[in-house]
């Protein structure tokens, strides 16, 4: 029998291979698409599976998917999809004004399929050192593929992410290290002391004073990924100088996947301490990186920068409500992590025509984009409204959740939310406004547009603000429920 | 007599680490960082003999060929195509890096005590040792203003950890070692292929030309 979960994980890497040995071909981007495409089915297929017949398990328990990955699998294939749809005409328009050539295409294809492959392994893995490795693996895909344009800010924007995402993930492998060290007591040497699933079952007996310095550990390690304050230096360079098909999932899927290993490291710090450590430390980087953002966000010119430094807030609005625990607010958590994944990576979608229409990414050069090109506009337009937080969007409703728990709980903290929301809300909305209404001369584009990405994600962005279909609730209850 | 063997290689390690932080020679740099492979090598061999764990064996075969063969190889085929091989960090102020060094040794041994008291390692006091090491390949990394150094600091932070993998706890299972050891070999590829291109653009390698990119 084939298992789904071997087809899920050979299709990209096989991708990788395939796009690397076909060479420099103009059919490419299908071939690209084309792989994404099959390993978004079987991400469907897993995850019809793991809904209907519970956690599966394979490889002598290497792999490992339950209530909390599948949701994270499913979208992370979908949202490679999509952006795969995305980058087809992108990358064509590129190529057009001579910043991509064939042989670099070839580099993009072969690593972005790598990419996608080391997210699904760092997802599915059961092994806490693989995950590590996988993460690790990820920054070295990303940092060829901040690269690709080669121009100085590039190769810049490509170092400091590699230097400060080494010297972050590194710290991440000791916190792993010292992880593997407490549960070696537990549960003997062998190879089953860095299983996700066998330390979850011992975490009680886990020794208290190794897993909070672990956690610690690993929590700036693995928040350095995500985008956290104050270790985000990197994140609004590399998004601003790479190719924004490369923003989008950076921004959509990998700060999501480092944020899943931090809330996996949490649980088995949470039954080790008996305290509310680890939560309370998610909430202060949480806290900061939402302030910190919000107030960097007014001052950015660059419009692929003042996005990133959205994610940057999401990032921190998302790890405040894990670091709250309980039932509401992870199910809140997860439910933003969804939406913000949709919404922003449909933001970069229409960012990049817009940005490629008039030339620039220099936010006071780019007006009209309702004249040139209403759908590009009106992408750009709601997609800011969504990702502001503004009813009746899906981000309304997790922020809401997360501020009415916050309320309850930590009542000290809901001011400061509400200002730097308010921040951001004024600084996002003021400089988009004028790129999407105003007068413009700008010249139509040499390639349709792919604007299909953009307004399906919204779509789901907005449904899952309206009506949160009954079996997807139960899923993020149970999963919300496994963060306990 | 094993347990003094190995607190020798691991305070190898350390002066090794102090040695690299002070070197402004490029090229000495890198046979630093084969030395320091060395140690640890021959201090994972010690383990493997003194414990009986014959997973230490691969372990150290694994680290012996790459960090005392296959990285420092590339590195000077690396520093001989880019021309950059007496290179000179003028730039640091080593009493300075010296006296900063010292005080990351202090906490490290601070940070890693209650720790330590914990294993039935029987290298159990040289965690403190690692952790040092692995700070000050961070510090290293931040004060060097050139790229082949940063990416010495990189890799023998990798050496810190590994050997604070092996002193806590007898080594990491050997599927996560590999593919530790598959990370590191396709980071130093990459970051060769990269520095050409940094130097094309540049023509230089001195990082202070990648500080454009700043909030105003």
């Amino acid at each position: 029998m084939i298992e789904p979960l071997a087809v899920l994980l050979a299709l990209p890497l096989a991708g990788g291979l395939a796009l690397w040995a076909l060479g420099e071909r103009e059919s490419a981007p299908e071939i690209n698409a084309a792989f994404s495409g099959m390993t978004f089915l079987a991400a469907a297929w897993l995850t019809e599976g793991v809904v209907s017949s519970g956690p599966v398990t394979a490889l002598r328990e290497q792999f490992f998917v339950d209530a909390l990955n599948v949701f994270l699998v499913a979208l992370t294939a979908f949202v490679a999809f999509t952006t795969s749809l995305f980058s087809r005409p992108y990358m064509r328009i590129e190529r057009d004004k001579g910043r991509m050539t064939l042989s670099r295409l070839r580099l993009y294809h072969s690593m972005y399929q790598v990419f996608t492959f080391t997210m699904l392994l760092a997802l599915t893995t059961n092994n806490l050192g693989i995950l590590w490795v996988a993460m690790e693996a990820a920054t070295l895909a990303t940092v060829l593929l901040v690269a690709v344009y080669r121009t100085p800010a590039s190769l810049e924007a490509a170092w400091k992410y590699f230097i400060l995402c080494g010297v972050g993930i590194a710290q991440a492998l000791f916190g792993t290290i010292l992880v593997y060290f407490a549960a070696e007591r537990v549960l003997g040497a062998e190879g089953n002391a860095l299983l996700w699933t066998h330390l979850d079952g011992v975490k009680h007996q886990l020794e208290p004073a190794i897993m909070s310095l672990a956690f610690v550990f690993l929590l700036v390690g693995y928040g350095t990924k995500a985008g956290l304050v104050p270790l985000h230096n990197w994140l609004p360079d590399a998004h601003a100088e790479g190719p924004t098909p490369i923003s989008a999932v950076l921004s959509g899927l990998l700060l999501n996947v480092a944020l899943y290993s931090v809330i996996r490291c949490k649980v088995l710090a949470d039954g080790a301490l008996d305290s509310h450590f680890a939560g309370n430390l998610m909430m202060g980087f949480g806290l900061l990186s939402v302030v910190v953002a919000a107030f960097f966000l007014p001052r950015q010119r660059d419009i692929k920068r003042m996005f990133a430094y959205s994610s940057i807030e999401h990032m921190g609005i998302i790890t405040f409500a894990f670091g709250m625990a309980g039932p509401i607010a992870n199910f809140a958590g997860l439910l933003h992590m969804t939406v913000h994944s949709l919404v922003k990576s449909a933001i970069f979608f229409a960012v990049g025509h817009a940005a490629q229409k008039a030339g620039t990414q220099v936010m006071d050069d780019i007006s009209g984009l309702l004249k040139v090109s209403p759908r590009v506009g009106w992408g750009l337009m709601l997609g800011t409204l969504a990702i502001l937080g503004m009813p009746p969007f899906g981000v309304f409703a997790s922020e809401f959740l997360i501020l009415t728990t916050a309320m309850r709980e930590h009542a000290w903290a809901t001011p400061i939310l509400l200002l730097a929301l308010g921040v951001a809300f004024a600084a996002v909305f003021g400089r988009v406004q004028p790129m999407v209404f105003g007068d413009t001369a700008l010249p139509r584009l040499a390639h349709p547009p792919a604007l299909i990405p953009v307004f399906v994600h919204l779509g789901l962005g907005l449904m899952l603000g309206l009506y949160i279909p009954p079996y997807l609730a139960a899923w993020y209850a149970q999963a919300a429920r496994l963060l306990g | 007599m094993s347990i003094q063997l190995v607190n020798l290689f691991a305070s190898a390690l350390l002066l090794l680490a102090f040695a690299m932080l002070s070197q402004r020679r490029i090229v000495r740099l890198i046979n630093l960082f084969a030395l320091q492979g060395v140690a640890l090598v021959a201090s994972t061999l010690t383990m493997a003999y003194a414990t009986g764990q014959s997973h230490l064996y691969w372990s150290a075969a694994i680290n012996g060929v790459l960090k005392v063969i296959v990285l420092p190889w590339i590195l000077h085929r690396l520093i001989r195509r880019l021309n950059v091989k007496w290179d000179i960090e003028t730039l640091i102020n080593i009493p300075m890096m010296m006296l900063v060094g010292i005080v990351l040794v202090v906490f490290a041994f601070n940070l890693a005590l209650p720790i330590s008291q914990f294993s039935q390692s029987i290298a159990r006091g040289t965690l403190g040792i690692a952790l040092a090491c692995v700070l000050m390949s961070f510090l290293m990394m931040i004060t060097r203003s050139k790229a082949v150094p940063q990416v010495i600091g990189f890799l023998s932070m990798e050496n810190g950890l590994f050997f604070a993998a092996t002193s806590a706890t007898y080594g990491m299972p050997m599927v996560v070692e590999l593919g530790i050891a598959l990370d590191v070999l396709v980071g130093m590829v990459i970051l060769g292929v990269f520095m050409f291109q940094i130097r094309e653009q540049f023509d230089s390698l001195d990082i202070h030309h990648l500080e454009k990119l700043r909030e105003e």
